[in-house]
């Protein structure tokens, strides 16, 4: 008979197996549901896998992945953080939105004057928006002992309308003829958030995303408060005694997951996105949560995750176009991504015995 | 740039590749906001793809890909299609305006078609339709049919496009009802079933016995089929399903003449950059079914006005019309511009509360 016995330890060989292996059962089933729908499987897993990266076009799609991890990997990143010290910030789309509405904002503030000064000052602008959205949680935690998860949920909601007021409102375009949505940074070179090396698809999120992930691995492997945050999500009580303040943490943890997000928000909509749309957000902040723990919430693990799961956008489209496939299916094999990964988890701290039938 | 050459390139090098193809073969793009079972917007557009199909056989290869976010990933789609040899892309919501004039940059042998947009470029048509024409003949019959004299309004969102709708459908019902009133409630989504059966909910409480609706779901009229003795109109897409209960008539977007039009003239090479703003004339703007729940006599004069605007005999915004201030809009006889209509931001006079901003 099988039998699952807890591990004395968690085991380090499933802890990076276990994304593996989630990877490749996705495929597997995601092969059979797409037979089901009389597609060819192992087309359909070569266009969404394999397409992007190598086929005749792949230098438009790789550039693109770029554009499309960065802002998961950045969000992700900040997420990872609080994650690991069980501080739970499930709101980072609401943060995402305000750091673009204040980076937005700034440059829209300035148009049309042209200055080198305009883009580090929107920079600045959208890492503290989203940093000031973020602390509304925080603070009410600290102070009041509310539940981040709710708050910070809830106010993605508020800050959706806030981005459609400010649509239709203050940052609309005046010379849009009454349709909602405000100028196109694009044209606004002081504030374009431009491709560093034309065709590349780095821009500066990009780079923002890089740095956050070299950050990020530092600081938990050689900083104090790397060590903090690893301590309390490992062994809280040791924490205490360690002398860490918890309360700290959760302004600390919330705020750099906020002002990381900001920051992504900021980075796109000054770049690919280039205005302020009632749609302007497409889920990059509830997206980066699977993202953060496909990559174990470590750093370069959700450098990996993010641009994987930016691979299964792409060739999802691809497959869409070229072959058909709905667009519910290719939601459904990037769910069962997440459901894999947290089946196959079970064997990180778990094993598999097989126990011989006890007479009874 | 580079990135322009290269993608010019690649599109020459394939357009040569596949030359004898495409000879035969003209490959259109379809891109869609929302998932093509919505039963509205996106429906209407795909069933006029599969009518371009229908029309053209073997002649045509169409593509298409749903619940495109608007902004970059709607630029990436468009793109994606380009390089796959599509040589015309419909993109089909305003929030496509920037990518679709983006891509059209990059790809000058490519053909676009927007839907809703002001932005056009040599290789960029938009294209429209007049629904307000629409909810003309719907603002008549809800004002006949109405015992509360209170109509509810579901809005989308407050910009033009719906504003017009409103202002359409509101003097015409003032017109046959001088103790009309108009609820207005604003969902801020297209499409999203639960918010739009709350919005309908909300309505009836407040006394609504009729149900307008701008968003694309058939939530508002099941919430109307529930509360029993509310009639609403089928949006975007005829509804049908309800023609037994509450749905009255419909107003239905019908764009298979215009796209089998165009995929004609690119197939002819007669394609150019043109503006359309079509309505029920051209056979755009549909009119479901007027049901026997509406009396024969609000019928045939409802089928009048269909009959007066489609001929260009009548046309919905003529004055005397004033703003919601009171302030003089339209004389006499005098007939809104194109212009005024497209940026329309504000409510004609009676209609109570403000535009949201």
């Amino acid at each position: 008979m099988l039998k699952l016995e807890r591990r004395p330890q968690p085991s380090k060989a499933w802890v990076w197996l276990a994304p593996v292996v989630a990877v490749i059962a996705t495929m597997i089933a995601g092969g059979a549901l797409f037979a089901m729908l009389g597609k060819d499987p192992l087309v359909a897993i070569r266009t969404i896998f394999w397409d992007p990266l190598f086929s005749e076009f792949a230098f438009f799609y790789r550039p693109q992945l770029l554009v499309k991890g960065a802002p998961l990997i950045l969000i992700a990143i900040g997420l990872s953080l609080g994650f690991r010290a069980g501080i739970w910030n499930i709101g980072a789309e609401g943060q995402y939105i305000v750091g673009a509405l204040t980076g937005a904002g700034v440059g829209l503030a300035f148009y049309p004057l042209e200055g080198w000064f305009v883009f580090p000052l929107m920079v600045m602008a959208g890492a503290l928006g989203g940093w000031a959205w973020a602390m509304i949680p925080a603070v009410l935690k600290v102070k009041f002992g509310t539940n981040e998860i709710l708050v910070s949920l809830m106010l993605v909601y508020v800050a959706e309308q806030l981005l459609a007021s400010m649509s239709l409102g203050l940052m609309k375009n005046p010379e849009g003829f009454g349709f909602p949505g405000s100028r196109n940074l694009q044209q606004y070179p002081s504030a374009h958030n431009a491709e560093l090396i034309a065709g590349s698809g780095m821009h500066w999120g990009v780079v923002a995303a890089m740095i956050a992930v070299i950050f990020a691995y530092i600081m938990l492997t050689r900083h104090i408060l790397g060590f903090h945050i690893r301590l309390t999500g490992e062994a809280p009580r040791a924490a205490r005694f360690a002398g860490v303040n918890p309360g700290r943490l959760v302004l600390i943890c919330l705020g750099l997951a906020g002002a990381l997000a900001g920051l992504a928000g900021m980075f796109e909509v000054s770049g690919p996105a280039g205005r302020v749309s009632i749609d302007f957000n497409v889920g990059y902040g509830f997206t980066a949560i699977i993202v953060a723990f496909l990559g174990r919430l470590h750093p370069l693990g959700i450098a990996l995750a993010g641009l994987l799961m930016a691979l299964t956008y792409i060739g999802g489209e691809i497959a869409q176009s070229r072959l058909g496939v709905p667009a519910a299916a290719i939601q459904m094999f990037q769910g069962m991504l997440l459901f894999f990964l947290l089946a196959v988890d079970v064997m990180t701290n778990y094993r598999l015995r097989l126990t011989r039938r006890e007479v009874a | 740039m580079k990135l322009t050459k290269l993608l010019t390139t690649a599109a020459l090098a394939l357009g040569l590749a596949t030359g004898a193809m495409a000879q035969d073969t003209l490959k259109v793009g379809f891109v869609y906001v929302g998932p093509v079972g919505d039963g509205g917007w996106t429906y209407e557009h795909d069933k006029a793809r599969q009518a371009v199909e229908a029309e053209f056989g073997d002649k045509v290869e169409t593509v298409f890909v749903e619940s495109v976010p608007e902004g970059p990933d709607a630029e990436r789609v468009m793109t994606q299609m380009a390089l796959d040899g599509a040589k015309l892309i419909f993109t089909t919501s305003f929030g496509f305006m920037d990518p679709t004039i983006n891509v059209a940059a990059k790809f000058p042998d490519v053909k676009f078609e927007h839907a809703t947009g002001y932005k056009r470029a040599d290789n960029v048509s938009t294209y429209s339709a007049r629904f307000y024409e629409g909810r003309a003949i719907q603002g008549h019959i809800a004002g006949k049919m109405t015992e509360s004299n209170i109509i509810g309004y579901i809005g989308s969102y407050p910009i033009p496009e719906v504003i017009r709708g409103i202002n359409s459908a509101f003097i015409h019902a003032r017109k046959v009802n001088p103790d009309v009133q108009f609820k207005i409630v604003w969902a801020y989504t297209w499409f999203d079933p639960a918010k739009e059966a709350d919005a309908a909910k909300v309505l009836i409480e407040q006394g609504a016995d009729v149900i307008l609706q701008h968003t694309d779901s058939t939530a508002p009229l099941a919430a109307a089929a529930e509360a029993g003795n509310i009639i609403g109109f089928g949006q975007a897409s005829d509804m049908s399903e309800y023609a037994d209960g509450p749905r009255v008539s419909s107003i239905i977007d019908n764009w298979a003449p215009y796209y089998i039009d165009r995929v004609k003239a690119v197939m002819d090479g007669t394609w150019t950059s043109t503006d359309t703003w079509d309505g029920i004339g051209p056979g755009m703007v549909g009119i479901g079914e007027i049901t026997d729940r509406v009396p024969a006599e609000v019928k045939a004069e409802a089928l009048a006005l269909k009959e007066a605007i489609a001929k260009g005999e009548y046309h919905p915004f003529t004055g005397p019309l004033n703003k919601q201030d009171g302030s003089v809009w339209l004389a006499d006889g005098e007939v809104a511009d194109d212009g005024t209509l497209l940026g329309m931001d504000f409510y004609v006079e009676g209609i109570e509360g403000t535009i949201p901003n």
